[in-house]
């Protein structure tokens, strides 16, 4: 039993000196096991971040639930709190109001009134010369602009018999049929027009049944409005994110695979390369089972060495790739390091197993006979 | 005596090889996978992303307001674009970028319940310009329009009915509504979360009847395959010098197709639809990014991998060299012998993880994409000069130190 402890210390001091003497022709081994490990963390931490990013860039396209009041009736104050209620921290919600007003030529004319900043934030893509900053400033359509309006002057809009004078702060152009419309600020035309909201749109973030629990949880606390979808964008980007998931899926299974590989003919080489220390040990004494554990416990130390420094190479490409391309950092995922860690030993372990058993059925005297 | 040299190098040692071999293929396929799929990943999601629907509209030319919220429309009849001018789209020169379009003329139309929005279109009409037949409409331009029922014929009497009139006019597929005094059977429901909840759609010459203008359309919607827009698409094609007026006219901008629809298209203006052009280039661009860091960092990552096994190889190989240089051969011949069976190798390999990229992509794409990605020929020698590359610089290392070690050390074995 008093051997056990000085065997065991044999064992660490002859992974110890391997690692120092041996350490040249472990260099390679060590490059392919960190670069299999990077590749695997940068791409694991990439998959499950990319998704938030790209549902982020299709928050661009607008709202993708729409909440109409009955035909004919505006959205009760309760209503409207209520549902900005709901919506807060899951999105923005803005609500707009509509009216055909009669221009001093009694031309028909469809203004819109909508809180002007958050309508700005839900729909970026539009064009738009200079943006109203205070009441009594309205946002023309181009269109309307260039018919109804081309000088530019402040101008009357009159709607059932009252009236109210505006000026142009600037031009919006969309290319769809809020070219044709003017855009108020809510007060301005509560002013107007008497009228309040009946449609408010929605820009709810995160993934599809997250967006899908919002409007759930709308329909059933407002059983008496319409709350629908917009199917256009919500299919579109169901659409594209599955098939971008899946590719970034095949590409990840397809890196991580080589670079697996790449490591296994690494390792079987080096472990193979070694076969002379191996008959030396043997022609010693040393058992089968011995030497095993020993190249085990090596390929275990590089293993574990590749994880830890590939896993921070990991990190910092991924980090890189979302700075570079989605201009916002990709947060490392620290709990992906026990599987690339299991990963890594299990790879390591695994390319010792053939070059060992070809070792075990050669006798020694062959090895260092050169044969 | 220098072939027989490599020649029994690689019968000899064919684990050692194989090994190496196996590497560099697997490096190769990847590569060759890889660009395959970011060089053609922008097509693929530009096509996916034409589920979005029409990214241009054409209007005439006459400027004009539309009037119309929600069910009511107000806008006073004005100019219209012809239908017959409608195949001349296909004659474009982007025409195969034009993936479906569809004509669109709203109307006022009476029923006993009050008056209502009706939009006459093409569902999938087939039409022809010059020797082409192509079939398009709202179907293939409005992917998420959902019908409950079935869609009408373009021929037929049938509509479409809003989702949210079906209330009001009490109808069902299948049941009849008195338009303007006729009756029509509703062929379907249609729900689209848009305007046209609130209308009902119908076969174009139904709402040039009603119109009283036959061959009248108000507006084209167009849905194109486009290029993200940059700096040099926002230019005024007029203001351009020939050559960069050229290359303007032959990059799929949208504001390119624009044009040549305008150009086509008899009094007309077309322009894009901002919210879904500008859009789909952010997306697109950000996607397409993404694949190019990517395979940037697989092509790292296999050409590490392949340098270390190649590495390893030679490494193992230093007794050899010792042999050879205690006979006699010098720096230089044994260079040679080493780079050339590391070329070989690299050309083995390279072949066959060219090949096996291709399947791959192939494979990958038609699986994901439902079409098949097409790895281009010119391919082949980008992924050998790469293979030679990665395999020739994990191998130098290693071959320079064997060529400038001691040879009694090296056969000793210790070196």
């Amino acid at each position: 039993m008093s051997r056990r402890p000085h065997k065991r210390s044999m064992f660490l001091r002859m992974l110890a000196r391997a690692a120092v003497l041996r350490k040249r022709s472990a260099h390679a081994a060590l490059l392919a096991i960190v670069v299999a490990a990077a590749a695997a963390t940068a791409m694991l931490n990439l998959f499950s971040d990319v998704q938030g990013k790209l549902h982020r860039e299709f928050r661009n396209f607008g709202a993708n639930i729409v909440v109409n009041a009955p035909e004919g009736k505006a959205l009760t104050e309760q209503e409207l709190n209520g549902i900005e209620a709901a919506v807060d921290g899951h999105g923005l919600a803005v609500p707009f109001a509509y009216a055909v007003t009669r221009t001093e030529h009694d031309q028909p004319i469809v203004v819109a009134g909508t809180e002007l900043d958050l309508a700005r934030r839900l729909n970026p893509w539009w064009s738009v010369s200079s943006w109203p900053h205070a009441s009594g400033q309205a946002l023309l359509g181009v269109r309307a602009a260039r018919l109804v309006f081309p000088d530019g002057k402040p101008f009357n809009l009159r709607y059932q018999g009252r009236g109210i004078q505006l000026s142009s702060a600037g031009t919006l152009q969309t290319g769809a049929s809020e070219d044709s419309r003017i855009y108020l600020f809510l007060s301005d035309f509560h002013q107007l027009t008497g009228l309040k909201p009946s449609v408010v749109e929605i820009s709810a973030e995160g993934s599809q049944s997250q967006v899908t629990s919002l409007l759930q949880a709308l329909r059933t606390a407002f059983p008496n409005l319409d709350v629908r979808p917009v199917r256009q964008i919500a299919e579109g980007e169901a659409n594209v994110l599955g098939k971008t998931r899946s590719t970034l899926l095949a590409s990840s299974a397809l890196i991580v695979c080589t670079a697996a590989l790449c490591v296994l003919a690494t390792l079987m080489g080096w472990v193979f390369d070694r076969r002379r220390d191996f008959a030396i040990m043997k022609a010693l004494g040393a058992s089968d089972r011995l030497i095993a554990l020993f190249v085990a416990g090596e390929a275990a130390v590089l293993g574990s060495a590749g994880a830890v420094l590939g896993f921070s190479a990991g990190i910092g490409i991924a980090a890189w790739i979302g700075r570079a391309n989605f201009h916002a950092s990709v947060s490392p995922r620290f709990e992906l390091f026990p599987p690339v860690l299991a990963g890594c030993l299990l790879v390591t372990i695994f390319s010792t197993i053939p070059p060992l058993r070809l070792l075990r059925r050669i006798q020694p005297a062959m090895i260092l006979r050169g044969e | 005596m220098f072939v027989r040299l490599v020649y029994e190098s690689f019968r000899r040692q064919p684990r050692r090889k194989l090994l190496v071999a196996v590497a560099v293929t697997l490096g190769a396929a990847v590569a060759t996978a890889m660009i395959a799929i970011a060089t053609d990943i922008g097509d693929k999601v530009s096509r996916e992303l034409r589920s979005l629907g029409a990214n241009l509209v054409v209007t005439p030319e006459e400027d004009r307001l539309d009037v119309q919220i929600g069910s009511v429309n107000l806008k006073p009849a004005g100019t219209y674009l012809n239908e017959a001018d409608l195949p001349k789209i296909k004659g474009i020169f982007w025409r195969n970028n034009i993936t479906g379009f569809a004509p669109l003329l709203p109307v006022n139309a009476r029923m006993p319940s009050g008056e209502v929005i009706l939009v006459g279109t093409y569902f999938s009409k087939s039409l022809q310009f010059g020797n082409q037949q192509f079939t398009t409409g709202a179907r293939a331009t409005f992917p998420w329009w959902q019908v409950e029922g079935g869609w009408p014929t373009d021929d037929s009497q049938d509509v479409l009915v809003g989702r949210r009139l079906v209330s009001r006019l009490n109808v069902s597929p299948g049941s009849l509504i008195t338009i303007n005094g006729e009756s029509h059977r509703v062929a379907g429901i249609l729900e689209t979360g848009g305007d046209e909840d609130h209308q009902i759609i119908a076969p174009l010459a139904i709402a040039q009847d009603l119109a009283g203008s036959p061959g009248a359309i108000g507006k084209i919607f167009v849905s194109a395959l486009t290029k993200p827009e940059d700096a040099f698409a926002r230019r005024n094609p007029d203001s351009l010098s020939p050559a960069d007026r050229d290359r303007w006219y032959c990059s799929p901008y949208p504001q390119s197709i624009a044009y040549q629809l305008q150009e086509v298209i008899p009094h007309s203006h077309a322009e894009q639809i901002r919210r879904i052009a500008q859009n789909e280039g952010t997306v697109l661009s950000r996607i397409n990014g993404l694949m190019l860091l990517i395979t940037l960092a697989a092509l790292l990552t296999s050409g590490l991998a392949v340098a270390a096994a190649m590495a390893t190889a030679m490494f193992e190989r230093r007794e050899e060299v010792g042999l050879m240089k205690a006979l006699g051969a010098g720096h230089f011949s044994l260079s040679v012998i080493f780079v050339t069976e590391s070329v070989l190798l690299a050309m083995i390999g390279g072949v066959l993880g060219f090949g096996v990229g291709s399947l791959l992509a192939t494979e990958l794409g038609r699986t994901i994409f439902g079409s098949s990605i097409v790895v281009q020929p010119v391919l082949l020698p980008v992924v050998l000069g790469l293979a030679i590359g990665v395999t020739f610089a994990g191998s130098a290392v290693a071959i320079r130190r064997a060529v400038k070690s001691d040879a009694v050390q090296a056969l000793r074995g210790e070196a």
